[in-house]
């Protein structure tokens, strides 16, 4: 069997924290993702999963070594490289859901595709509403996104990570503010899009539950894989 | 990419609509002030200016009475080094009236440079009245000329200028004048001039400059009667007033006459040097203000944008966690600077325009200037135009700082300090 690309690879990741002293949070993180994993990166509070996971994002510039995404460094790109990086190839979850709340439920899954333009704004609306479909929150595409419950929202939200068919969808807590029905139905999402549509995925949990029903969990530790 | 930040921009102000309705406010206000300001000041300026200047010819030609600037004395004899008792070959047998009139007006007529000509002839008299004699001046003009190119017939304040010409003998007389001869129009009043002719004018009108000193001395008949009171002939004119396409040239233009026709030029910038300091300075301070309500108006703008921008960190931080760059975010927060700067200028044009509407219906009612009866609006475009472009501008330096700030969010901090 050939071996193929990762579709993320990080290498030697270190990261310190300066205020109020100088700490190290993350020490030598190596890792790949083969396309299609559902990984889960798990610890206690403060390990630096969710460090890491902004690294991974490349929200965070702000480290040493060296992260690879399709056998591409994205380390040391401009600001707005980085940004069609993220618009393009990364899919977000937050726990705190974020949508904007100016816009209907079906703007906020359109906009980052209206943002990289490859579409026609009639495609990107049908895309959306498939999408919504998926999820099903089609009935609500046309709500403001606050009017709607935190377990509806994240479902949105997923649509939204989903809509330019990125590389991975990053997760950082996605369940961590649900309750225990919507997080299973967070997880039978996931769940699905991976075996269903080959989605690569990688969630920062602390729920082990959730983590062990994943394919594949990385454990960290005070700044270190385990 | 472009529209979908302005969507978003455009959604950001909905939503807060009143907040984004204060600022414009703010600069509607501050545009408004700018306009009526200065298309009052500017209306005041330009009546004040034609108080003097529309009636002021831009060049005048003229014969002064002045002694020979070559005295005898001093052709062959060093003036640096020797000093004159006797400089005094007075003016003698100086004429009075331009050499070549008939001449020089008609080559005048024929320069493109030149509106219209209009030629005087002005001589001292004296009003009898009773047993009384007043020193006046007796202006010969050619009534046409002097109401198209000089608005003469504006400052008629009873009956009409152009009676001048039909009625044979008539006067117009100064305010001052009929009020000390206690004339009404259609009285005759007697005349005797330097020479001791004398003459019966017919007034057909009255004259009013709004300047009382020079209403109680000057009148006004045609050119002819002035000739015929003085005995001369009926090319003597004592004075061409000409009037220029453009009125910057009149420096230029005097000199060039001055030097070909051997007369005195005088033009109107050295005559009138006070009225454009006036009138500069008053524009000076309508500018001053206005562009201080404005800069006013852009600190309002920059807390409205500087409170969205804290208000709305989650939203920079998940635009910018879904691929949108700095420059997106900033371009974002400067189209809502711009749009207020926009809109609230456009509404301030309109309501601006609406004021001097409104002031120009104002009763304004002075003695002093009988063709003016509501007050003086300037309704000039250019301030229109500074204004838009100032509104323009002040908006963008006021979105500049916070959408900078607005660019720089860091969305790791806003995302993790939940």
């Amino acid at each position: 069997m050939i071996k193929t690309e990762p579709i993320l690879k990080a290498n030697g990741i270190e990261k310190y924290f300066n205020d109020p002293v100088r700490v190290k949070v993350l020490d030598n993180i190596c890792f790949e993702i083969q396309k299609g994993d559902f990984v889960a990166i798990t610890g206690k509070s403060g390990c630096g999963k969710s460090t890491l996971l902004y690294i991974l994002s490349t929200l965070d510039t702000d480290y040493d070594g060296q992260l690879w995404l399709e056998g591409k460094l994205t380390s040391g790109k401009t600001d707005k490289e980085l940004a069609l990086i993220r618009n393009q190839k990364i899919g977000f979850v937050f726990q705190f859901h974020y949508l904007l709340n100016e816009f209907t439920v079906l703007k906020n899954v359109m906009l980052p595709a209206l943002k990289l333009g490859q579409k026609s704004k009639e495609e990107i609306e049908h895309d959306a509403i498939q999408n919504l479909k998926l999820l099903g929150m089609d009935q609500k595409a046309l709500k403001n996104a606050n009017q709607l419950s935190g377990g509806e929202k994240q479902r949105v939200a997923i649509a939204r990570a989903l809509i330019n068919q990125p590389l991975i969808i990053m997760g950082d807590e996605p369940t961590g503010n649900l309750d225990n029905k919507n997080t299973d139905i967070v997880y039978d999402i996931f769940k699905e899009l991976s075996t269903t549509f080959q989605q690569t995925l990688l969630i920062v949990t602390h729920d082990q539950e959730f983590a062990a029903k994943t394919h594949r969990t990385l454990v960290m530790e005070d700044g270190r894989m385990v | 990419m472009v529209r979908v930040n302005l969507d978003i921009a455009k959604s950001l102000m909905t939503a807060r609509w009143q907040q984004t309705g204060i600022a414009a406010v703010g600069v509607t206000f501050s545009i408004t002030m700018f306009i009526a300001l200065l298309g009052f000041m500017n209306g005041l300026n330009s009546m004040l200016d034609g108080l003097i200047i529309n009636r002021t010819a831009h060049v005048r030609l003229y014969n002064d009475i002045s002694p020979t600037k070559n005295q005898p004395i001093a052709i062959g004899t060093d003036s640096t080094k020797e000093h004159h008792f006797i400089h005094s070959l007075k003016a003698t047998s100086v004429r009075k009236d331009i050499y070549n009139a008939p001449q020089i007006m008609q080559a005048l007529r024929q320069d493109k440079r030149v509106t219209g000509i209009a030629p005087r002839l002005s001589a001292q008299i004296l009003y009898n009245a009773g047993s009384i004699d007043i020193t006046g001046v007796l202006n010969g003009i050619e009534a046409d000329a002097e109401s198209n190119l000089f608005h003469f017939s504006d400052y008629i304040s009873r009956g009409e200028a152009k009676d001048l010409n039909s009625i044979p003998n008539a006067v117009i007389l100064g305010k001052g004048v009929a009020e000390k001869l206690l004339v009404e129009p259609g009285d005759v009043v007697q005349v005797t001039t330097s020479l001791g002719n004398k003459l019966s004018l017919k007034v057909v009108a009255f004259f009013q400059s709004g300047i009382a000193e020079y209403d109680k001395v000057q009148s006004f008949v045609s050119i002819e009667t002035v000739q015929k009171l003085l005995g001369v002939s009926k090319s003597y004119v004592s004075d061409i007033q000409v009037k220029l396409t453009d009125i910057t040239l009149a420096p230029a233009y005097a000199k060039e006459l001055s030097a070909v026709y051997q007369v005195n030029a005088e033009d109107i910038q050295t005559a009138n040097e006070q009225f454009e300091t006036g009138s500069f300075i008053r524009s000076l301070i309508s500018y001053a203000v206005g562009i201080t309500l404005l800069i006013v108006a852009g600190f309002g703008i920059y807390n409205i944008l500087n409170m969205m921008i804290y208000e709305k960190m989650d939203t920079i931080a998940i635009l910018k966690a879904t691929g949108f760059s700095g420059a997106d975010v900033r371009s974002i927060f400067m189209y809502i600077a711009l749009s207020i700067g926009l809109v609230g200028g456009l509404v301030g044009l309109i309501i601006g325009y609406v004021l001097l509407r409104i002031i120009d219906t104002i009763p304004f009612v002075t003695a002093a200037l009988p063709t003016i009866n509501t007050y003086p609006v300037d309704y000039n475009p250019v301030y229109f135009f500074i204004g838009i472009t100032f509104s323009l501008i002040t908006t963008a330096l006021a979105g500049f700082f916070p959408s900078r700030k607005a660019s720089i969010v860091d969305p790791v901090t806003i995302i993790r300090g939940k």
